[in-house]
């Protein structure tokens, strides 16, 4: 019967090799789930996601790129008075509740500890290289759990941006309130559900030393997790920034 | 055979898959997922195709009843001309060529055993087809799908209550193309990362095919364009649903006012076109690179000025995020901007012409072989040009504003855009086929297939630049009773019927690809004589493509007819030939 496939089997290669073709190495490592054999050394994933975070962060910034150009934008344009019948401006500044400095605060703090951690756990890596080499012992030292005290910060800073709304609530200031209140709803929000995908990061992290993972595959997770939350920090400064000085 | 050399590979992060749900379903293999694209697409085009039959039938006979489907209102008309513009830019034009062969072939061009990351490649898949699916339920819900063009231009878009269609419909289609967006950064990112980090042993940036070049170039626009759209879909999700004025001013419907004031619907076309214009050159980029890779194969020649080529593509990308201003000529803006966009505008015709010329290089003096897919290729170039001339008359707001709300845009953009970009697809899948299935289509049938693609697709479009300047309106959906149009109305009829001839010229092509998957010629690893990567391995390629091992490149992408080489291509894996001086 006639059939087709995509996908030729391994025992049948039919290529031409030449003569000096080399079979792999074979490594330890994992699957894409960071199990099973075949992943390329520890260098080479780092390097790779290290370039993936960058370019994934390149529409981030794009995001936001256009939102501050719409606010900019906005603030300019006058509305018509359907009671005049003239022109007016209806941009009217939001007064920012104090509680957001308390969390920018708190975010750079947990930067600060997420970097701590990204430290942490490369050293963990290097030593644990280094306990594989023959006669090399490692002592123990004491751990700061820098990780799980940057997630509860960083859910801090979430809880504080939640306040902050509700402030704004209580003070009149809905979504549809006025054009400023939308771009600050707007971009403290957007920039929150991003934080929230770090936040998810850290719990893989810790999912994967619960499972028992590589110390190799989570220093790659959280150095991975830490510049993406260096990121997420300066781009609240900025944020912070726009709402406060160029509104 | 012929000698390649080869060298330890960087070893495949994931196991061949067994069981059909791994293998075929969820697969992380970057060619089932550039199938799943492929696929996906193609479902794609035939309900695009469909509605646009729908569209042609209605402007002749407006008052027609159909066959289960009764009569089309005018707003029915508006509804069809959007979804046909949705679903053929996104999930055809840009699901195509990029995420189906780019998904399948960049890797093994490069020589590396899968993209970067192959779980992000699988869900940057399957969040395109959920795109795709909620995109199609707007047509079930409630007031059925919106009417507000592709372009979704607000306040028409931004308001719930401003037509049928325009509730839960309009957010669907707004939901639908935040999730393909989604999805089309996922796969940026891995296209990016692969390219810059994956490459063999000796693939230089300058020994990459030209393919490779236009996938990386079109993944680089995506993700910096749909970043921007996906910002615009928010902004309008909010103005629909908690009242915000991001883009609808101070209006009234039937008299009462909606509670928005002070948006800018302006605002909305900035933020569209400047992701609607790379748009174009996503959708055309990968038809280019393929072009470029089929007349240099099918000439026998290497491509005239492979330098050139790799800077035009980089400078229209670099071009297509400055000229979106030509879309808005008519929106009142000041004739200083227009101007500076006008000038940008047609400054993207040079790289153009590079291009062109250097295909119209590589074509002369070859030694031909009229395969299939060089006809499509031909096709190709022969429709850019014809499309790409009347570019410089739009790019002219004077011009702009007398034909911009004519047939005069649709015939210039479905030639270069649209049907453009569906010949790179057709001559792509005519030249790939053979190492994706290990079967040849059937190369009458293919030939049948061209010539109902080409002539038609000229009988259909041509026509439309005169029905333009002629002045017949686009998007009114009766014109039979317009008196001043009596006269354009036999034209509307030929179009009419040589879209029915195209459309079924298509049928030849589906009968083929399915027929030649299970009753086509076995093909040989090799059917065409080429020189790159994916050529050199097994066909259909293995699960981590070069049976374990990787290719060491000693040489360019397009080394044919060289002086001394004992046959008359010279592959990338062979001894490195030394240049002829």
């Amino acid at each position: 019967m006639a059939s087709f496939s995509t996908t030729a089997t391994v025992d049948d290669p039919r290529i031409s090799l030449g003569d000096d073709g080399i079979l792999p190495p074979v490594r330890d490592g994992g699957g894409d789930d960071g199990s099973g054999p075949g992943l390329p050394d520890y260098a080479t994933r780092l390097r790779r996601a290290r370039l993936g975070l960058l370019v994934a962060l390149t529409p981030i910034l794009m995001l936001f790129v256009s939102f501050s150009s719409a606010y900019v934008m906005r603030q300019g344009l006058p509305t018509l008075d359907p009671r005049t019948n003239a022109l007016v401006r209806d941009w009217i500044p939001v007064t920012l509740p104090k509680l957001l400095l308390i969390n920018t605060g708190v975010l750079i703090l947990s930067s600060v500890f997420m970097e701590l951690a990204r430290r942490q756990i490369k050293g963990q890596a290097v030593l644990a290289s280094a306990e594989s080499a023959p006669g090399a012992s490692v002592v123990d030292q004491m751990k700061i759990p820098w990780l799980s005290l940057t997630l509860v910060l960083g859910l801090a800073f979430l809880l504080g941006q939640w306040m902050a709304w509700r402030q704004l609530a209580a003070n009149g200031f809905y979504v549809a309130t006025t054009p400023s209140s939308s771009f600050v709803y707007l971009l403290t929000g957007t920039h929150a559900i991003h934080l929230m995908g770090g936040v998810l990061a850290l719990f893989v992290a810790g999912i994967a030393s619960l499972l028992r993972r590589s110390v190799a595959t989570r220093s790659i997770v959280v150095d991975v997790t830490a510049w993406y939350w260096h990121f997420m920090a300066g781009l609240w400064i900025y944020i912070l920034c726009l709402l406060e000085f160029a509104g | 055979m012929a000698t390649h050399e080869f060298a330890a590979q960087e070893s495949h992060a994931h196991a061949a898959p067994q069981g059909f749900i791994r293998k075929w379903v969820f697969s992380l293999d970057h060619k089932v997922i550039g199938l799943q694209y492929y696929f996906l697409a193609l479902a794609a085009v035939f309900v695009g195709m469909f509605l646009s039959l729908l569209m042609r039938i209605h402007l002749v006979t407006p008052t027609a009843i159909l066959p289960f489907l009764g009569d089309i209102k005018p707003e029915t008309y508006l509804t069809l001309v959007t979804m046909h513009g949705t679903i053929m830019v996104f999930f055809v034009l840009t699901t195509a060529p990029q995420g189906g062969f780019g998904n399948y072939f960049l890797p093994i061009q490069i020589g590396a055993p899968d993209m970067a990351f192959p779980v992000l490649n699988m869900l940057s898949f399957w969040t395109t087809f959920l795109g795709f699916i909620v995109m199609l339920a707007a047509f079930f819900v409630a007031g059925g799908a919106p009417l507000h063009g592709w372009t979704g231009y607000a306040p028409l878009s931004a308001l719930q209550s401003s037509g049928p269609g325009e509730g839960l419909g309009a957010d669907l289609w707004i939901i639908s193309i935040a999730i393909f967006c989604i999805g089309a950064l996922m796969g940026a990112l891995n296209f990016i990362t692969t390219t810059l980090d994956m490459r063999a042993k000796g693939m230089t940036m300058m020994r990459m095919p030209l393919t490779v070049w236009a996938w990386f170039v079109t993944a680089i626009l995506g993700l910096l364009a749909f970043g921007v759209l996906l910002s615009a879909g928010i902004l309008l999700l909010m103005d629909r649903n908690l009242g915000t004025s991001f883009f609808v001013p101070l209006v009234t419907i039937n008299g009462q006012l909606t509670g928005h004031k002070g948006g800018s619907p302006l605002l909305w076309q900035h933020l569209f076109w400047f992701f609607g214009h790379p748009e174009v050159y996503i959708a055309i980029l990968p038809a280019m690179g393929m072009c470029s890779q089929l007349l240099s194969v099918f000439s026998r020649k290497p491509i005239f000025g492979y330098k050139a080529m790799v800077y035009a593509i980089l400078a229209i990308g670099l071009l297509g995020f400055m000229v979106w201003g030509h879309h808005m000529f008519m929106s009142g803006m000041s004739p200083y901007t227009a101007f500076a966009f006008s000038i940008m505008t047609m400054g993207i015709g040079v790289p153009s012409a590079i291009k062109t010329f250097n295909w119209l290089g590589t074509l002369m003096r070859g030694r031909i072989r009229f395969a299939s897919p060089m006809l499509f290729a031909i096709g190709f170039v022969s429709l850019f040009v014809s499309g790409g001339i009347s570019g410089p008359f739009l790019a002219q707001p004077v011009l702009d504003i007398q034909l911009h709300d004519t047939y005069f845009v649709p015939g210039h953009f479905h030639l270069i855009m649209g049907v453009a970009s569906i010949f790179g697809i057709f001559a792509a899948t005519y030249y790939w086929f053979p190492k994706m299935f290990g079967r040849m289509m059937n190369e009458s049938m293919a030939r049948w297939h061209f010539w109902f693609s080409f002539i038609g697709t000229y009988a259909i479009f041509m026509p439309m630049h005169y029905l333009g300047m002629a002045g017949m309106p686009r998007r009114y959906s009766q014109m039979t009773e317009v008196t001043y149009l009596h006269g354009l109305i036999p034209l509307q009829k030929f179009i009419t019927y040589a879209a029915f001839v195209t459309i079924a010229g298509q049928l030849i092509f589906l009968v083929n690809l399915f027929w030649s998957m299970f009753k086509g010629k076995q093909a040989s690893d090799n059917p065409w004589e080429a020189t790159t990567l994916e050529w050199t391995t097994a066909t259909p390629p293995p699960h981590d493509n070069f049976g374990g091992q990787t290719p060491v490149v000693r040489n360019g992408p397009y080394e044919y007819s060289v002086p001394g080489a004992p046959r008359d291509y010279v592959m990338q894996t062979d001894p490195e030939i030394k240049p002829a001086h």
